[in-house]
């Protein structure tokens, strides 16, 4: 008897952080546009007139799209609108997409967290987008879109791990990072096939690109800068680049596969 | 009492259904795919709707409800040793079973909570092959033949006999406790090509999931060669004993499976039944090698019953078949 009390403070307890929960998805969140860089900042780092952009392309043939098995799982069966996996985003003349491209060093001065909500939303039991960015203590807002239970689990280095289920649909979960990471990685245990990246900066010169393989990294100050790209398969790659004011500097990465 | 064995039989399979049940958690990476503890998903365990059982859940909250199985039954075995059970020491041990079902439980709650960190995964999948043996022993004890003696009087003067079944359970164990490193360091495939390392007899380049992985197959050499050394000398001295040439055959047959499985398991790149099944049968390797050493030390035991049970008066309610009259 006096265990049935306890579990029913508990189902209390649990419903009404669900409630809670709920209610913060009020909260109206702005999307991630893959392929452009976000955020915004200031602060005394400092915003300049330079534009470091480009293209990222492939060689060789990028292996196939696998298809993802979700049968495990009835609701993702029916609610997935693509089973291909997302490892390699070609496009037209061998452009390579979801390849997370940042400025790694050169940048001085301290910038503020973007006020921006970024949201990772779990829909057809996928990450959207799969690939992004946000600054140190920008929010991340991760939305269960799904009729289905998902947990997201992150499993940086530098950040805390955690580990939350979102057992009902429109579940939302507000997150910040608080030390530069690229990347950290999102998974769901209960759907091994969903995972994510998000490159973690003490800035908001990065942008993920779409399968057009192009970025754009502007508002960047003058100087001497390294960029890297960074792709979930092929690695990385870096850059010195140099951009004058006012000016755009034409950037091109290349990964070869095999 | 002959119920009382059949239930210590159940138990036995129930526990080698939860530790496959706990090796499919691993194997399929569903460890974390209940973020909670002691609830699921907020709900009371046992309230979980069936049909939210879905992709890592099924293995992670199957494993739980096994799991809260398996603790029932141990609470109900020691309620009924504590009924009819005459030797106190077979009793403790139904205590201990409990004892270390309890603890095992928080220990996968705890790993839970805490991401999976080795040492309690580790620590976990340790106890659980040690709750086997506790449970695996009660049901040997509990035994007609245990009772019975056997029949006849075992080979006590076999000391290679002996020795060889009281060193061979303890290697395996730690063979299980390595094979548990390098499973929950993610090092399987460490070393990806089998049976030589890179090809070479020994690695030319060591880190430490290499070396756990190394560890594991020069292990699994050890465990073989005794084994087969114990099944070769008990069908050499003891083949008219069945209830040694029995146990050791088993044994036998299980190492070459186990060894068959531990390859396949590298070959697969580490397929998921096939690597579950290396955990299952590893457990079942392990408690087979303690019921051929407990049947070989049977005569240790008789004598320590006699000096007890001059000590010891027998509980009031000890059934007619007591040790005494065995």
């Amino acid at each position: 008897m006096q265990h049935r009390t306890i579990w029913s403070f508990v189902l209390v307890a649990m419903l009404l952080v669900t409630s809670a929960c709920e209610s913060r998805s009020d909260v109206a969140p702005v999307s991630v546009v893959p392929g452009s860089a976000t955020g915004g900042g200031g602060g005394s780092g400092g915003m300049g007139t330079s534009t470091v952009s480009g293209t990222v392309t492939i060689e060789g043939a990028a292996p196939m799209a696998e298809v993802i098995r979700m049968n495990s799982d009835p609701v993702c069966v029916q609610e997935a609108t693509t089973t291909d996996t997302e490892y390699y985003i070609v496009g037209e003349e061998s452009t390579l997409g979801n390849v997370f491209v940042y400025v790694k060093e050169g940048i001085s001065g301290t910038y503020p967290p973007a006020s921006e909500t970024v949201v990772l939303d779990q829909k057809g039991c996928r990450y959207n987008p799969h690939i992004f960015g946000l600054q140190v203590g920008q929010t991340v807002q991760i939305v269960n879109s799904d009729p289905t239970l998902h947990n997201i689990h992150a499993t940086p280095a530098a950040n805390a791990e955690f580990n939350t289920g979102q057992p009902i649909q429109g579940m939302t979960l507000d997150r910040q990072f608080d030390q530069p990471e690229v990347m950290v990685p999102f998974k769901c245990d209960v759907h091994g096939w969903m995972n994510s990246y998000a490159g973690v900066l003490p800035h908001p010169f990065f942008a993920t690109t779409g399968s057009d393989g192009a970025f754009d990294l502007s508002n960047l100050p003058a100087g001497d800068y390294v960029v890297e790209a960074w792709h979930e398969m092929l690695g990385t790659q870096t850059q010195n680049v140099t951009v004058g004011d006012g000016e755009t500097t034409e950037v091109s990465f290349s990964f070869s596969v095999g | 009492m002959r119920w009382l064995h059949q239930y210590t039989k159940l138990l036995t399979v129930a526990s080698l259904v939860l530790i496959t049940a706990g090796g499919l958690v691993t194997s399929t990476g569903s460890g974390l795919a209940v973020p909670d503890w002691p609830n699921t998903y907020g709900y009371f365990m046992f309230s979980f709707p069936l049909s939210k059982m879905v992709g890592g859940i099924l293995y992670e909250h199957g494993h739980r409800l096994i799991a809260s199985i398996v603790g029932m039954l141990t609470i109900g075995l020691v309620i009924w040793l504590a009924r009819t059970e005459s030797r106190v020491w077979v009793r403790r041990l139904g205590w201990l079973a409990l004892a270390a079902v309890i603890t095992q439980g928080t220990l996968g709650g705890l790993t839970v909570l805490y991401f999976l960190p080795p040492l309690i995964s580790i620590s976990h999948a340790g106890l659980a092959q040690l709750f086997f043996v506790l449970v695996v022993s009660l049901t040997v004890f509990t035994s007609p033949g245990w009772r019975a003696q056997y029949r006849r009087p075992h080979p006590l003067s076999d000391r290679t006999l002996l020795w060889l079944t009281r060193v061979i359970p303890f290697v395996i164990y730690c063979q299980i406790l390595i094979g548990a490193t390098m499973r929950h360091t993610d090092a399987g495939l460490a070393i990806p090509t089998f049976p030589l390392p890179f090809g070479l007899l020994i690695p030319s380049v060591w880190t430490t999931g290499i070396a756990f992985n190394f560890a594991h197959r020069v292990g699994a050499l050890v465990v073989t060669v005794l084994i087969l050394a114990t099944v070769a000398h008990v069908l050499y001295h003891h083949r008219s004993v069945r209830t040694l040439a029995r146990p050791a055959l088993l044994l036998g047959g299980l190492i070459c499976l186990q060894f068959s499985l531990g390859a396949l398991t590298v070959l697969s790149q580490k397929q998921v039944y096939i690597n579950t099944a290396h955990v299952a049968v590893g457990a079942t390797v392990l408690v087979a090698s303690v019921a051929l050493a407990l049947r070989v030390h049977r005569m240790s035991f008789r004598d320590a019953e006699m000096q007890q049970q001059q000590h010891e008066p027998c509980i009031g309610s000890a059934p007619a078949d007591s040790e005494a009259q065995a």
